[in-house]
């Protein structure tokens, strides 16, 4: 039987040694929000790390003492006897470096300046965050990972970690990802940042000295995201044409259950996301791309790569499509490295990776599994 | 295990014989994976299996044989040219759409092709026909209706056309109920295997 891991503490990591990011910035010390599932086996070998994708932290599974309402967000994957089973690993989620959940952001205070970041947080990348996490692997004493995983932005964290530090990650688990983002995805997310951007309350990101938050302009980038996440049956499923109060109003208060629906996710989001951490989050999507500076050829890239890939796409992603997996798919072929990808039957888009389908619980249970037995040898 | 998988798959011996250690081999239509599973435990080879079944899939990885889950029908995309030493498909041409293509997507992809398939010109077979009924038997266990069989052959059909689509024979290996079959062939065997390359 599955249970919760129960009652969870966050930590908080502290890095007093300088981090350079890709852009050449620096950020002289910072720190990182951890939480800790399972027990770490005596030789560090069944270490698992969970990278968070868009809106994601820390929190990935159970509760906290103080706040019982508070479950992890991958909770239905996290815990004992669950397919990520803290029984046998020792799992950690993290929130990324210009999150907004306690590590170290646009949010936090500049110890040069004594203010927020604000809008002098650097812009930070995959390759960024990837460098910091292995960082905290090491203050954890974790040389390698049993397995690292994640789905969306989180799959390109794990993916990374297989081409930035190949001895140091024995299985990536790769879920509803891509190798980089279309145009259309890229044109998304400057829909979404410009939303923020043209916000007046988001004055060019210094907002928290103007004791203001630019709520409009992040709630219109999280109604678009939220349609892209999902898709096109699974919103005609739930709510069709269905209007609110049963007749048309002719006039553009909400009249459609969709409309209420999207501004009801757009407002619960906007109350406790910061808008410089999703600007930062979209255009770290927008920049991850391994082929880059190999003339766009993914086989090169992955030609690093010495981890046992597990790649799962959903059929209605259309965000990051099961086209797109086949990429990351091809190059791991090329390379002759092992793979398995499947590919789960799902009508909730994008958001599949967060549901609990039967077969893509399965297929992850089983991979765990195999990953755990190897351990145990 | 070894031994129950050649008992209930005679096949599968027959086609672990013609692979050398170490090769890269692609297996069509993968079903559990226990063929690649034999292949790897026996000859360690660095396999690959292809599968649409959703079931079929997740055994696989419980398995711990590579699986990647797409539709044969469809093509090989995901896989280069010459990307395998050996490209197998076993037990499955008879159930494929689309036979030419995948004939030809098999040795595009592959050095050499091994396919397996029940054959129609059994006498068993014969018989149930002459008799007035579709066959039933251990290779083809479906009734007319239910089966996922359409385009079963005899080893004359698959080697005619292997003649006419540039598809050399390199070895055949003709079987009933696992124990070989030298004489009359197409009349006494069940079951064949064949080795093939793109004729040159």
């Amino acid at each position: 039987m599955s249970s919760s891991v129960g009652i969870v503490t966050a930590q908080r990591a502290t890095f007093e040694q300088p981090l350079t990011f890709k852009s050449g910035a620096v950020l002289p010390r910072y720190e990182l929000m951890y939480e800790t599932y399972g027990t770490l086996n005596a030789d560090k070998s069944n270490a698992i790390l969970i990278c968070h994708a868009l809106s994601g932290h820390h929190h990935v599974a159970g509760y906290y003492a103080e706040d019982t309402k508070n479950i992890g967000w991958w909770d239905n994957m996290v815990g004992p006897g669950k397919p990520i089973d803290t029984l046998k690993f020792f799992v950690i989620g993290l929130n990324n470096l210009g999150g907004c959940h306690g590590s170290t952001g646009p949010s936090s205070i500049d110890p040069a300046t004594g203010k927020p970041y604000g809008s002098s947080f650097p812009v930070v990348t995959v390759e960024d965050w990837v460098n910091a996490q292995a960082r905290l692997a090491d203050q954890l004493g974790i040389q390698r990972f049993a397995a690292i995983i994640g789905g969306s932005l989180g799959g390109m964290q794990a993916m990374q970690w297989a081409l930035a530090y190949p001895e140091r990650v024995a299985h990536v688990l790769a879920i509803a990802t891509a190798p980089h983002l279309t145009a259309q995805n890229i044109a998304f997310n400057d829909v979404a940042r410009s939303a923020i951007l043209t916000d007046p309350d988001f004055h060019g990101g210094n907002f928290y000295e103007h004791g203001v938050v630019p709520t409009r302009g992040l709630r219109l980038a999280r109604m678009l995201g939220h349609i892209t996440y999902l898709s096109d049956d699974a919103m005609a499923d739930k709510f069709g044409r269905e209007l609110r109060h049963g007749k048309l109003n002719f006039s553009y208060d909400i009249e459609f259950q969709i409309e209420s629906y999207l501004r009801y996710q757009g407002d619960k989001f906007a109350a406790y996301f910061d808008a410089n951490t999703y600007l930062l989050m979209t255009k770290a999507l927008d920049y991850f791309d391994p082929a880059r500076e190999l003339d766009g050829d993914l086989n090169r890239a992955f030609a690093a790569a010495k981890a046992k890939f597990l790649v799962v796409s959903f059929t209605t992603d259309w965000r990051f499509s099961p086209a797109r997996s086949h990429e990351i798919v091809h190059a791991l072929l090329h390379n002759r490295r092992d793979v398995s990808y499947a590919e789960v039957t799902s009508d909730h888009g994008h958001d599949s990776f967060l549901m609990e389908d039967t077969q893509y619980i399965a297929v992850m249970r089983n991979y765990l599994d195999g990953i755990a037995e190897g351990i145990s040898k | 295990m070894n031994a129950s998988i050649i008992q209930s798959r005679p096949d599968f011996a027959a086609i672990a014989a013609w692979i050398p250690e170490g090769s890269a081999v692609l297996d069509l239509g993968c079903g559990d994976g226990s063929l690649l599973r034999y292949l790897r435990e026996t000859r360690k080879v660095v396999g690959y299996g292809v599968e649409i079944s959703d079931a079929n899939v997740a055994t696989c990885i419980s398995n711990g044989v590579n699986v990647i889950q797409n539709d044969l029908e469809s093509g090989l995309a995901d896989f280069e040219n010459d990307a395998f030493d050996f490209v197998i498909l076993s037990q499955t041409l008879q159930a494929t759409k689309h036979t030419e293509a995948l004939m030809k997507e098999i040795l595009r992809v592959g050095r050499e092709g091994i396919v397996s398939f029940p054959n129609f010109g059994y006498w068993k077979n014969r018989m149930q026909v002459m008799l007035g009924n579709m066959p039933v038997s251990t290779d083809m266990p479906y009734q007319w209706y239910d089966t996922p069989n359409v385009h079963l052959c005899t080893l004359h059909d698959f080697e005619n056309l292997c003649a006419t689509h540039e598809v050399g024979i390199l070895a055949r290996h003709v079987m009933t109920e696992g124990n070989d079959v030298n004489v009359l062939p197409n009349l006494l065997g069940s079951m064949a295997v064949y080795r093939v390359k793109r004729a040159a």
